[in-house]
């Protein structure tokens, strides 16, 4: 669609703005009700612990949803996003007081590709740890 | 328990439609903390080239995932759900969904691996519009981890 960043005024290794997104217990209830996905380790601090899990879990796909806004922010369409993929390689744990978590997000642009689009690397980090592997988007630019 | 490599390449029936509406996508922008007016106001999608209000690009994953789990609950399949976390997920857009999509998702298993007495099984969902065109693809592996293990990947 149209984006309205320009794909000549973009190199290999410009960075993205980054962003950090807090997580609390109500984000995720929140993000249940939206999404439909009322799996109780979101949730249920009983349960999760039950399942083998250090505590109540961000949904992977609140992260992935997260990390998406560093590049649709920058892009400038959302409608723009050609590809988006990333492996869940840590859990965003999610404690139960006011702060919650807090997940980290920079991204910059690995590669130039064909058609006017980028391919941009993304690293999403929470409590020092990465929760995002082989983060990519491709993104057609104007 | 390993499951049974001949679900490989089973394709499942197309979902009924689902009718993507604006306050859906309204709730869901809100849900991730999203501010983008694409999302929530008609003349600034318009502005953009969209005809209505688009969906985050994340959004499609609440209509496969519900697909999938015809998959995942295939009985004769045997997955063990209390124990299924994500493992990867990934999109590719014809173009974006958008407020008055009629959606339709044909899911098919497309690999079926047994790893450190893990399940992992991957999901392909073709989402099509009314018309029969295609609008995104999503891939989602899962992972059925084994029991009395720790937490090492995987979302949930």
């Amino acid at each position: 669609m149209a984006a309205t960043l320009a794909y000549d005024d973009v190199e290999v290794g410009t960075e993205l703005p980054a962003q950090t997104f807090p997580v609390t217990r109500a984000t995720l209830v929140r993000y249940a009700g939206a999404s439909g996905d009322f799996n109780p380790i979101h949730w249920n601090e009983k349960f999760a612990r039950e399942v083998g899990l250090p505590d109540v879990i961000a949904h992977g796909m609140f992260t992935m949803a997260s990390a998406a806004r560093v590049v649709t922010d920058w892009a400038g369409d959302p409608g723009a996003v050609v590809e988006y993929g990333v492996r869940f390689t840590k859990p965003v744990v999610v404690p139960n007081d006011d702060q919650g978590a807090v997940v980290e997000v920079s991204a910059k642009v690995a590669a130039k590709l064909d058609d006017r689009q980028v391919r941009v690397d993304l690293t999403a980090m929470c409590a020092g740890q990465k929760v995002l592997g082989m983060a990519r988007a491709v993104v057609r630019l104007a | 328990m390993a499951l049974d490599q001949s679900f490989v390449g089973r394709s499942y029936p197309p979902t009924a439609a689902y009718e993507v509406g604006r306050e859906k996508i309204r709730e869901f922008a809100e849900a991730i903390g999203d501010e983008n007016p694409v999302y929530t106001d008609p003349e600034a999608a318009k502005a953009l080239g969209h005809p209505d209000v688009i969906a985050p690009p994340t959004f499609p994953f609440a209509i496969t995932f519900k697909a999938a789990g015809l998959v995942v609950q295939d009985p004769e399949l045997g997955l063990d759900y209390s124990r299924v976390v994500h493992g990867d997920q990934k999109f590719a857009y014809t173009r974006p969904v958008r407020a008055g999509d009629r959606l339709t998702v044909t899911s098919t298993i497309e690999a079926i691996k047994s790893l450190a007495g893990n399940d992992i099984l991957d999901v392909r969902g073709e989402v099509h519009d009314e018309s029969g065109e295609h609008v995104v693809t999503a891939w989602t592996k899962l992972v059925a981890r084994a029991a009395d293990t720790g937490t090492e990947s995987g979302e949930a």
